[in-house]
């Protein structure tokens, strides 16, 4: 993020920069001065890694821990590295990370797509907003989770009810972002486009939109976490593979390295997601102005 | 002769959050000459901003009536620009966009309209920052966007809202004497609200005194200082210090009432 944001900065203010001497002894020592941090930073993270890992593994061998319900990170590693080359009970490991990913997917475009098309267009009607408002409010104060359990009676065991299930934890969390969004957009911002001569549908797609995207791209962050938490959780309720599939069978023969496996998987897939959705926002909101946090002069 | 803008009895309320009405414009009459550049000034929360919003269209009046080039207002109008005292840029848009807005949405092509974008970018100076957003200019060089944005569709009334108030004095003076130059290109008419009392005799041909809330004119004044003029020299002038201090004595009671009702507010 930083580095990114320094970049942006400097394309930015390079064209007027003299290329004098002074200015160039001064970007050189900048960038050993980036340099170094992100050394430091890196070697932080290693550091983290190294201490909590090696605690557990330290504590479950001389019995702090007890290794049976906390298992061990060899052991997690260990049994990761048999799903990699031998493959799980369910089939090969890719196969069920795929899987997962594709309901994740779906849940995740079905249920943001729903979610701002709902929200710009109660956004900008007063009147259906009033009228639909309470049972909005009402279905999102359910714990929306139990819709698995309905969705898997109702769909049955394929993909379907995952992606139901993840959409609909995803459209609550894009919707309210979107809603708000439209809410927000700056009145003069209208105005102005009003005066220059926009009708309502250029006012809705290169200004109500637009504006509403930051609200919305920020929600999207939250809403691939849940569309995970979705589809893992209508895994559990009935599934014939998948990550959570995974974790189940785990759970049922009291192995808890699976468990911590399947979480491992889990964690890297989202962070994965979070990398490109990240990039894809970068690309949405290049309109923004890049937080300067590091870059001092 | 037509006048260009005419605001006959024109009275406007407002409802306030708390349920009461407050006026905001009282028996306003005006009237602006095509091509004349008019300014209009008064204290604070005097209704300034309101008279233009009446002119655009963006608000109805309460009561009287508003008449642009003898039509009466219904709505927004084609050929008004106006320039808010805010931003009011599009910050998702470059200024190629910005400027290319009002072309687009009057059904140009994107290649004509970014054509005679280009041009418009050019006559305000900022050839070559095409493609910058607008985070990344200087608070002086938006405001020539803005300019640009509402010059282009060749307004025959133009509107602006303190536009230059939150420019630092130099940048300020550079941007008054660029929109002098600019007008005189053009046929338009402008009404340009400030509190600023010089720049309001710098610019203009008349200038409106408008009274502590609720406005309407209290008088109007003939600024016959030979053009084109230059705005950073013209203030040094006998004439302009003359005019100045006739309009300063009758503006001064306003801006007086006006501050009482704020401390007596306040206490």
């Amino acid at each position: 993020m930083s580095v990114r944001s320094a970049a942006r900065l400097n394309r930015v203010s390079a064209p007027t920069q003299p290329a004098d001497r002074s200015g160039s002894d001064l970007a050189a020592a900048r960038q050993k001065q980036a340099g170094r941090r992100r050394l430091n930073v890196l070697g932080g993270r290693v550091l983290v890694a190294v201490v909590v890992l090696g605690g557990w593994e330290l504590g479950s061998r001389i019995g702090v821990i007890d290794k049976f319900f906390w298992s061990q990170p060899s052991e997690i590693a260990s049994t990761l590295w048999r799903w990699f080359t031998e493959g799980t009970d369910l089939g090969p490991l890719w196969e069920q990370v795929l899987v997962t990913m594709e309901e994740t997917v779906g849940g995740f475009l079905v249920g943001s797509v729903l979610g701002v098309i709902f929200g710009v267009v109660l956004g900008r009607n007063r009147l259906l907003a009033d009228v639909l408002g309470p049972y909005i409010k009402g279905a999102n104060a359910i714990p929306r989770v139990v819709v698995g359990a309905l969705f898997a009676v109702s769909l049955g065991l394929d993909i379907r009810a995952k992606i139901a299930t993840a959409a609909v934890l995803v459209f609550f969390v894009v919707f309210f972002n979107a809603f708000q969004g439209v809410r927000e957009v700056d009145r003069n911002l209208i105005a102005n486009a009003r005066i220059l001569g926009a009708d309502n549908r250029r006012l809705t797609t290169e200004i109500i939109i637009p504006s509403a995207l930051s609200w919305i791209a920020a929600s999207l962050h939250t809403s691939f976490g849940l569309a995970l938490v979705g589809a893992v959780v209508g895994e559990l309720f009935g599934a014939t593979e998948g990550i959570g599939e995974l974790i189940y069978l785990s759970k049922n023969l009291f192995d808890t390295a699976g468990v911590f496996a399947g979480m491992a998987l889990l964690a890297a897939t989202a962070l994965v997601a979070e990398a490109l959705i990240t990039a894809l926002e970068d690309r949405l909101i290049r309109w923004r102005p890049p937080v300067a946090t590091e870059v001092r002069i | 002769m037509t006048p260009a803008i005419e605001l006959r009895g024109v009275t406007k309320r407002f409802l306030t959050p708390s349920g009461g009405v407050y006026t905001a414009l009282h028996d306003l009459n005006m009237s602006v000459e095509p091509g004349e550049f008019c300014s209009v000034v008064g204290p604070t929360g005097c209704g300034k901003s309101t008279t233009l919003a009446l002119i655009s269209g963006l608000e109805p009046a309460s009561e009287g009536e508003v008449d642009v080039f003898g039509k009466p207002v219904a709505g927004i109008a084609d050929g008004i620009g106006y320039v808010f005292q805010s931003d009011a840029v599009f910050p998702w848009k470059t200024v190629l966009g910005n400027v290319a807005a009002g072309p687009r949405y009057h059904g140009a092509s994107n290649r004509d309209a970014s054509e005679r974008a280009r041009d418009w970018i050019a006559r305000v100076g900022l050839a070559g920052f095409e493609d910058r957003y607008p985070y990344q200019l200087s608070g002086g060089m938006r405001k020539r966007v803005a300019l640009a944005q509402s010059l282009i569709n060749s307004p025959r009334i133009l509107l602006m809202d303190e536009p230059f108030s939150a420019l630092d004095v130099q940048t300020r003076t550079l941007m008054e004497n660029e929109l002098l130059s600019l007008w005189s290109a053009s046929s338009a008419s402008v009404v340009f609200v400030t509190h600023d009392l010089e720049e309001a005799i710098s610019l203009s041909d008349r200038v409106f005194v408008i009274t502590a809330g609720p406005g309407t004119v209290k008088s109007t004044y003939k600024v016959d200082l030979p053009r084109p003029r230059n705005v950073a020299e013209i203030r040094f002038e006998p004439r302009f210090v003359a005019i100045y201090e006739e309009i300063w004595k009758d503006l001064r009671d306003e801006v007086l009432v006006s501050y009482e009702r704020q401390k007596r507010g306040a206490a």
